[in-house]
C-alpha cells in the first residue's frame, strides 16, 4: 500500500504540465478582453467569423469594428444559420469554422447547428458571450446555462470568467476543434471578461496532456490487416467522412487500383473517390446503390476506412456483413467495436493508415466479385434508375434535374444539400468527380443545413460553383439567410425541388403508414417573389423543355440565383434498406 | 442492492481526469444518455495534485461496458478510465448511524451490536450518538437492520470507494498512451 502510493505520487512528474502552449506569436498590452478575442481570432488565421451581435457579446463587437478590415464578419439572419455557415465552410476550408452569438436565446439558437456538428465531426469554434461573473446563476436577463446545455454535443467547452483566460481558451478550442477526430467546441465568455484590461499574449495550444488525438499506425495491426486483405476472395471497402477529414482520397484511389478492392461510400465519404473510377461501385446506406448494400452481406473481408457503422449504413446490425472478417481503420478509438465487432482495428489517421498498408498489398483483380456489382448495378438500373428517369407527368423528376445539374458542371461543383428525398436524390445522380464537393447534414438530418451550410461553403471557396439543392419544406426552415446572399452578394446558386410535400415523410407514410398522410402536405409560398424580395434573381420551370435553359442560366450566372423546379410530387426514393431491415433486405420498389 | 437484470454485471469504473468544473455533468451524461442507472458516484482528489478520481458503480452488459468506458475516456478532460469487477478491487464504503442516547441506556444490547459488527461510536452527544462504520453494502446494510429495532434516527451511506487489485499503475499506463500517441 505505502510503496503504491509512492510510486502513484511520480504521477505529476511523470506528465508534464496540463496544457502545453508553443512560442509566443502574438502580444499587446493592456487590451480589453474583447479585443484579445478578435486577436486570438486572427492569431490562429481566421479570416471571417459569422454571428449576431446582442447584449452579452457587445464589447466583441465593439472590438470586431476595429479590425473590420481583417476579420469579415458575416451577419446571419439566425444564429443557426450561423453555426451552419461555419460548419459549410470548414467542410470546404479543412480548417475550424468560426461562429458568435450573445447569451440566452443567441446560444440556443447555435445548438441544433453544434448538434449536428458534433455527430458529422465538423470543426467549428462558438464564442458565446455571457452574463457577467457576478451574475451567474441569478437568472439574470438573457443568462442561460449554455456551457450545461452544450456539454453533451461539444467536444470540448469552457466558461471564461476573466480576461486573463481568453488566450488559451481560444487556442485550446481551435486545437481540440481541429485535432484528432474533429468537433465543435464552445467558448463561454462572460461580460466582465470582455470588459477587463491584461496583457495580451498568444500562444497556439500544442498539447494537452489528458487529450491523445491521434495514435501512431500500429504496424503489427497494418500488418494483419494487409494479411487478411492479401488472403481475401472477396474484398470491400468502405470510406466515409474520415477519409475526407484526413485527405485520404489518393491513397483510397491508390489501394483499391493495387489491391483491386471494390470501393464504396457512405453518404458523408462522397466525392472522395470519383463516381467513375471502375474501382467505385456506389453508395452505402438506406437510399444508397444496390449492389454495396447487398454485396456487404456478400463480401470476406470488410475494410472500413474512417466511417462509424452507423445505422443508416448498417440496418440491423444482426443482419449485417455477419460473414466477413472486419478491418476497421478509424482515428476514434471510440467507434473500434460499438456496432460492428473487428477483427483487426488500425486505430489511426486514415491517411497514414493506408500509406502503411499500401506497400504490403499484393496486386490484386476479383473479375468475378467485380461482376457481382456490375450485375446488381444492372438490376438497379432496371429497376430503380431508370423509373427515376421516366417522365409520368409533365413535370420533371428529382433525379432528372440532378443528373442534368452533374453533366452542365461536370461533377465538379460542390453540392450541398438539405435533408429529405432531394438529399437522397442530389446524392444518387450527382456524379461526384472533385473532392470536397459534398456537403449534407448526415448524422443528424438536419432540415434548414443547406442554405446556410452553402453559403459558408461559397465563402470559404469562392472559386467553385457552389450549388444548394434544398426541398420546399427545408428551405423554409432556414430561408432568412438569403439576407446574407442579398447582403454580402454571395453567388451562391439555389436549386429548389418544389414537389409540394415534406417528400421524405411522405414516402414513408406512403409505404409504411397505408398512405395516411399526416402533415406533409404543405403549403408553399410564391418562392420566386420571395427570392426576388432579396433582389436574387429567380426563375420558376414547371416543364422539362425549359429545364436545361434555366439551369445553364442558373449556373452562369455571376451573382447568386435562385431556380425553383417544380418536381413530380409523388415520386419515391428506391432503394430503401426500410429502417429495422437488414442491407439484404434492400427493397427495389 | 439494486438487482441486476439480465446479463448484466456490476463495474466499478475509476476515472482519472483533469480537476475542472463541469466534468461531474459530462461523466454523468454519458450514462444517463444510456439510461444507465448509477448506483454510487464518488469524486475525490488522488494523491496526484490536480487530478481526480471519479469513482463510479454501474450496471451494465459485458459487451457494452468497454464501448461505455472508452466514451469516457474519449473526453478531452479524461486522463483514463477502467472498469472492474468487483473481484478485481478492494471497495469500501462508510456508513454513520445516528442514534438516540437512550438507546444505550440500562443495556448492553446496542453496544454488543456495535462491537460484533466492528463499527465504533464517533460522537456522543446528551441526546444523541453517531455510530460509524466501513464495510461493504451488506455490512453496513446488516448494521442498520439490526440498530433499527433500537430506533435510527438517521442513516447514511456513501458511495464506493474503490482501488484497483492489478499492479500496473496510472503512471505506466499514462506513458503507454504518450507512447502510441502521435501529436
Ligand atoms: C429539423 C427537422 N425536422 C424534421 C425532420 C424530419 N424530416 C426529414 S425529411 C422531411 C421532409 C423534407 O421535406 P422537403 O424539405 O420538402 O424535402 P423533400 O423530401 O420533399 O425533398 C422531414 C420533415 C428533419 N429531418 N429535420
Ligand atoms: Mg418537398
Amino acid at each position: 500500500m505505502g510503496m503504491l502510493l509512492q510510486e502513484e505520487a511520480e504521477l505529476s512528474t511523470a506528465i508534464n504540465s496540463q496544457t502545453l502552449m508553443g512560442e509566443c506569436i502574438m502580444e499587446k498590452k493592456g487590451i480589453s478582453g474583447a479585443e484579445a478575442v478578435v486577436l486570438s481570432l486572427l492569431a490562429e488565421g481566421v479570416e471571417c467569423v459569422f454571428g449576431y451581435p446582442g447584449g452579452a457579446i457587445m464589447p466583441v463587437y465593439d472590438a470586431l469594428y476595429d479590425y473590420r478590415d481583417r476579420l469579415q464578419h458575416f451577419l446571419v439572419r439566425h444564429e443557426q444559420g450561423a453555426a451552419h455557415a461555419a460548419q459549410g465552410y470548414a467542410r470546404v476550408k479543412r480548417r475550424a469554422g468560426v461562429c458568435m452569438a450573445t447569451s440566452g436565446p443567441g446560444a440556443t439558437n447555435l445548438i441544433t447547428g453544434i448538434a449536428d456538428a458534433m455527430i458529422d465531426s465538423t470543426p467549428i469554434v462558438c464564442i458565446t458571450g455571457q452574463v457577467g461573473k457576478h451574475l451567474l446563476g441569478t437568472d439574470a436577463f438573457q443568462e442561460t446555462d449554455v456551457i450545461g446545455i452544450s456539454m453533451p454535443i461539444t467536444k470540448w467547452n469552457y466558461q471564461v470568467t476573466r480576461a486573463e483566460e481568453i488566450p488559451e481558451a481560444i487556442a485550446k478550442a481551435f486545437y481540440i476543434a481541429q485535432s484528432g477526430r474533429p468537433g465543435p467546441v464552445l467558448v463561454d465568455i462572460t461580460k466582465n471578461a470582455q470588459t477587463e484590461i491584461f496583457d495580451f499574449q498568444y500562444r497556439k495550444c500544442t498539447k494537452i496532456r489528458s487529450y491523445f488525438p491521434k495514435r501512431k499506425v500500429d504496424l503489427s495491426a497494418v500488418e494483419r490487416a494487409a494479411a487478411l486483405i492479401n488472403n481475401a476472395e472477396r474484398p470491400f471497402m468502405l470510406i466515409g467522412h474520415g477519409v475526407v477529414l484526413s485527405g485520404a482520397q489518393a491513397e483510397v484511389k491508390e489501394m483499391a487500383e493495387k489491391a483491386g478492392i471494390p470501393v464504396a461510400s457512405t453518404l458523408l465519404g462522397l466525392s472522395a473517390m470519383s463516381v467513375h473510377h471502375p474501382q467505385y461501385v456506389g453508395y452505402l446506406g438506406m437510399h444508397g446503390n444496390y449492389g454495396p448494400n447487398v454485396l456487404t452481406n456478400e463480401c470476406d473481408v470488410l475494410i472500413a476506412v474512417g466511417m462509424r457503422f452507423d445505422d443508416r449504413v448498417t440496418g440491423r446490425l444482426d443482419g449485417y456483413a455477419k460473414q466477413a472478417k472486419v478491418i476497421h481503420i478509424e482515428i476514434d478509438p471510440a467507434e473500434i467495436d460499438k456496432n460492428v465487432k473487428t477483427e483487426v482495428a488500425v486505430v489511426a489517421d486514415a491517411k497514414e493508415a493506408l500509406q502503411a498498408l499500401l506497400p504490403l498489398l499484393e496486386v490484386k483483380r476479383y473479375p468475378e466479385w467485380m461482376a457481382k456489382f456490375k450485375e446488381c448495378d444492372a438490376t438497379e438500373r432496371e429497376k430503380v434508375i431508370l423509373k427515376d428517369f421516366a417522365p409520368t407527368t409533365s413535370l420533371p423528376k428529382m433525379a432528372e434535374v440532378i443528373r442534368m445539374l452533374s453533366q452542365m458542371t461536370q461533377g465538379k461543383a460542390i453540392i450541398a444539400t438539405d435533408v429529405g428525398q432531394h438529399q437522397m436524390m442530389a446524392t444518387r445522380y450527382y456524379e461526384f468527380d472533385e473532392p470536397y464537393s459534398n456537403i449534407t447534414s448526415g448524422g443528424l438530418g438536419t432540415m434548414g443545413f443547406c442554405l446556410p451550410a452553402a453559403i459558408g461553403a461559397k465563402i470559404g471557396c469562392p472559386d467553385r460553383q457552389v450549388v444548394a439543392v434544398i426541398g420546399d419544406g427545408g428551405f423554409q426552415m432556414t430561408l432568412q439567410e438569403l439576407g446574407v446572399i442579398m447582403q454580402y452578394n454571395i453567388p451562391v446558386k439555389i436549386l429548389l425541388l418544389n414537389n409540394n410535400f415534406l417528400g421524405m415523410v411522405r414516402q414513408w407514410q406512403q409505404l409504411f403508414f397505408e398512405r395516411r398522410y399526416s402533415s406533409v402536405d404543405i403549403q408553399n409560398p410564391d418562392f420566386v417573389k420571395l427570392a426576388e424580395s432579396y433582389y436574387i434573381p429567380a426563375r420558376r420551370v414547371d416543364n422539362r423543355e425549359e429545364l436545361g435553359k434555366a439551369l445553364e442560366e442558373m449556373l452562369n450566372s455571376q451573382s447568386a440565383y435562385f431556380l425553383e423546379v417544380m418536381v413530380e410530387k409523388e415520386d419515391n426514393v428506391f432503394p430503401m434498406v426500410p429502417s429495422g431491415a437488414s442491407v439484404a433486405e434492400i427493397r427495389l420498389e | 442492492m439494486q438487482a441486476l437484470e439480465e446479463n448484466q454485471q456490476r463495474y466499478t469504473v475509476s476515472i482519472f481526469t483533469e480537476d475542472k468544473v463541469g466534468l461531474l455533468s459530462r461523466i454523468t451524461a454519458i450514462f444517463t444518455r444510456r439510461k444507465i442507472n448509477v448506483d454510487s458516484l464518488t469524486v475525490s482528489e488522488t494523491e496526484n495534485k490536480g487530478i481526480s478520481r471519479f469513482t463510479v458503480v454501474i450496471r451494465t452488459t459485458p459487451d457494452r461496458i468497454g464501448v461505455i468506458v472508452r466514451q469516457i475516456e474519449k473526453q478531452v478532460e479524461v486522463l483514463k478510465a477502467f472498469y472492474y469487477s468487483d473481484e478485481q478491487i478492494v471497495y469500501q464504503e462508510l456508513a454513520l448511524y445516528k442514534m438516540p442516547t437512550e438507546a444505550f441506556a440500562g443495556s448492553q444490547v446496542v453496544e454488543k451490536i456495535i462491537r460484533d459488527n466492528y463499527a465504533r461510536v464517533i460522537t456522543i452527544e446528551p441526546e444523541f450518538i453517531v455510530i460509524e462504520k466501513t464495510g461493504h453494502e451488506e455490512e453496513t446494510m446488516k448494521l442498520f437492520n439490526e440498530l433499527k429495532p433500537y430506533g435510527v434516527l438517521s442513516f447514511v451511506r456513501s458511495g464506493r470507494i474503490a482501488i484497483a487489485k492489478p499492479m500496473k499503475l496510472l503512471k505506466v499506463h499514462l506513458e503507454e498512451l504518450e507512447n502510441i500517441s502521435a501529436f
